[in-house]
């Protein structure tokens, strides 16, 4: 799991013997001086202005809103504006939130579920046509979604299904990205000796996978499942197109509705884009440092 | 030792190693055939078809007149054009300032996962609220980007929905906010695997930071630039949600005034489901689908070759 962490310091390890002793300091320009600091603030700086700022308009009334220049500091006004967000008539937002945690719970979990047990067959069994599968999963990573839309729309409609929440959800229920995460996961993770060992014992497969191979593999599953909740949280296409219309569609396609009348009351708009986004500040606040380690260890293997 | 309940064993177990490997990526497999390989091969059915959702009686099929029409469709030459400049607007600095950010978080940090998470804010906020945000904030006569290029010394505000170049800009703008520090997480990772002495050498050698980034840095992490090349490349050509809510009045769909900054992928929506046209929709997301693997194709290319691929 820790393939960076543990190489790094060994080749560094390994460079240090050779002609240079290592008590001797590594070149000044490596370390992180002034400017470094400075320029990196400028990126948080910018990388948060847009959510403050978004809180600034929530909190604000119209008239403070037409100041020049801009008011920068929030206002008080942040409880009449999501009361009015959350007591609207035509677009449900309430509803739309609780949609928005249905879809992505369940797509979540059912993910993490069938791409774990993929990605475990995948990593440590062998049957016939493995690596042909696996290169047609990777391949089709590479498909936009795009292409699929209008067909998928059809075919929802042949079902019944679109208007619902099921329209939303199925699509979603597997990820090629899944299986292939969990895969590069496993293969590192979980030992062969651990699984000869506990078939010996007399573990069936299932068994195996359950008792053996998810509890090594815990790390990897958080951070599918943080990944896969904020990808289908944040989803706006597909929701908009089968939900578009409907009383009751996910909160980013009601946002949409908000944002869509002749007149668009902002501060009304990002109240509930900022209620919208809070779920996800939250999960990148307590789970940033998995986020940050899965996304950087998808890079490095693939 | 009884053989009867040991051959039923060995029985079972034989049923378990050959098989249930399959049971174990059929539901995988089988969902992602249903909801995810069917519509796409489906599509390309819609696309040599009439299919109207307003005029259900108009069937059949209809060859390559989809095709033909898109061919002669200002619309869709304007949404291309919009496309690329979007593309170009986006990828570029968003790639380079990726790179410099990952060369500075590679440094010896302090409070280094506080820059790392930080970097992800864009990230997981959600694309619908931050266009949202942007659209305020590049508002002509209230918008905070006006009045800081004010402070600046710019002589009028800018209209920034009036124009093209100027549309673009503001749009390429939240693409780069939204995928820098990703990007930069990415190329950070790599970094990391590179060999400390290799460095040392370069500069003993007199090569300053700059150098030491384009010519030692990129080379070596150089499958990983490709892969993000290919990433944005994708992301990049099928720009959906900025432009549609950067629009004042988003259910419009027609991405300005006068189509200034209608993407494809907003134009497919506008065909399919304002104009009720899915036929013709299919049909341009095959022509997007076949720009975006000539593209990707030439840029991974172009991309290997910067990076040193001679060698």
């Amino acid at each position: 799991m820790t393939t960076t962490a543990t190489q790094a310091p060994d080749t560094r390890g390994t460079g240090a013997p050779r002609g240079t002793p290592p008590a001797r300091r590594i070149p000044r320009h490596r370390g992180a001086g002034i400017w470094t600091y400075l320029f990196l603030s400028v990126v948080l700086l910018f990388s948060a202005f847009p959510i403050y700022w978004m809180f600034v308009v929530a909190t604000s009334t119209d008239a403070a809103l037409a100041e020049i220049p801009p008011r920068v500091v929030p206002g008080a006004m942040l409880f009449t504006n999501l009361q009015e967000v959350f007591s609207m008539q035509d677009v449900y937002f309430v509803q739309s939130l609780a949609n928005s945690a249905i879809v992505s719970t369940v797509v979540t979990f059912s993910v993490l579920f069938f791409c774990s047990l993929a990605g475990f067959a995948f990593a440590k069994l062998r049957f016939r046509g493995r690596n042909a599968l696996m290169v047609f999963v990777i391949l089709t990573l590479t498909v936009p979604n795009q292409l699929g839309v209008v067909a998928l729309y059809i075919l929802m409609g042949e079902i019944g299904w679109n208007g619902t929440l099921l329209a939303v959800i199925t699509p979603g229920l597997v990820s090629a990205f899944g299986v292939f995460y969990m895969r590069q996961f496993m293969v590192g993770a979980v030992p062969d000796e651990l699984v000869e060992a506990a078939r010996i014992d007399g573990a069936t497969t299932m068994r195996i996978w359950w008792s053996v191979v998810l509890p090594a593999v815990r790390p990897a599953m958080a951070v599918l499942g943080l990944l896969t909740f904020v990808a289908t949280w944040n989803d706006f296409q597909w929701p908009l197109i089968t939900l578009g219309g409907t009383d009751y569609p996910t909160s980013m396609v009601a946002l949409s509705d908000l944002a869509s009348g002749n007149y668009v009351l902002y501060r009304r708009v990002l109240a509930g884009a900022l209620v919208a986004t809070l779920p996800l500040l939250v999960m990148l606040f307590i789970g940033g440092r998995q986020i940050v380690r899965g996304i950087m260890e998808g890079a490095v293997k693939s | 030792m009884t053989t009867q309940p040991h051959g039923w064993r060995n029985r079972l177990l034989r049923f378990d190693l050959r098989y249930t490997p399959y049971l174990l990526i059929a539901p995988f497999f089988l969902l992602f055939a249903v909801f995810g390989i069917f519509p796409i091969v489906f599509n390309g059915v819609v696309a040599l078809r009439h299919w109207r959702l307003d005029d259900p009686t108009l069937t059949g099929w209809a060859g390559w007149a989809n095709f033909e029409r898109l061919l002669a469709d200002d619309a869709f030459w304007n949404a291309l054009l919009n496309t690329f400049g979007i593309f170009l607007l986006s990828t570029v600095p968003q790639l380079t300032l990726a790179l410099i950010v990952a060369g500075l978080l590679n440094r010896k940090l302090r409070a280094q996962t506080w820059f790392r998470v930080g970097v992800l804010l864009p990230y997981v906020t959600p694309l619908t609220a931050s266009t949202l945000i942007f659209a305020v904030v590049f508002a002509r006569d209230t918008g905070v980007a006006n009045w800081v290029l004010s402070l600046l010394g710019t002589a009028e505000p800018i209209d920034w929905r009036a124009a093209k170049w100027s549309s673009w800009i503001a749009i390429a703008t939240m693409v780069n906010w939204k995928w820098i520090g990703y990007n930069a997480l990415l190329y950070l990772a790599a970094m990391q695997s590179i060999p400390r002495d290799v460095y040392e050498a370069a500069a003993v050698d007199g090569a300053g930071p700059w150098r030491q980034l384009w010519r030692i840095t990129v080379p070596m992490i150089r499958p990983v630039v490709i892969f993000t090349v290919i990433l944005s490349t994708i992301g990049g050509l099928q720009l959906f949600t900025e432009p549609m809510l950067f629009q004042q009045n988003a259910a419009a769909a027609t991405g300005g005034a006068n189509r200034e900054w209608q993407t494809i992928a907003l134009l497919i929506y506008q065909v399919g489901w304002k104009d009720l046209n899915l036929g013709y929709a299919a049909a341009m997301s095959w022509a997007l689908f076949l720009i975006i693997v000539v593209v990707a194709v030439l840029n991974a290319v172009v991309t290997n070759r910067l990076g040193g691929g001679r060698r």
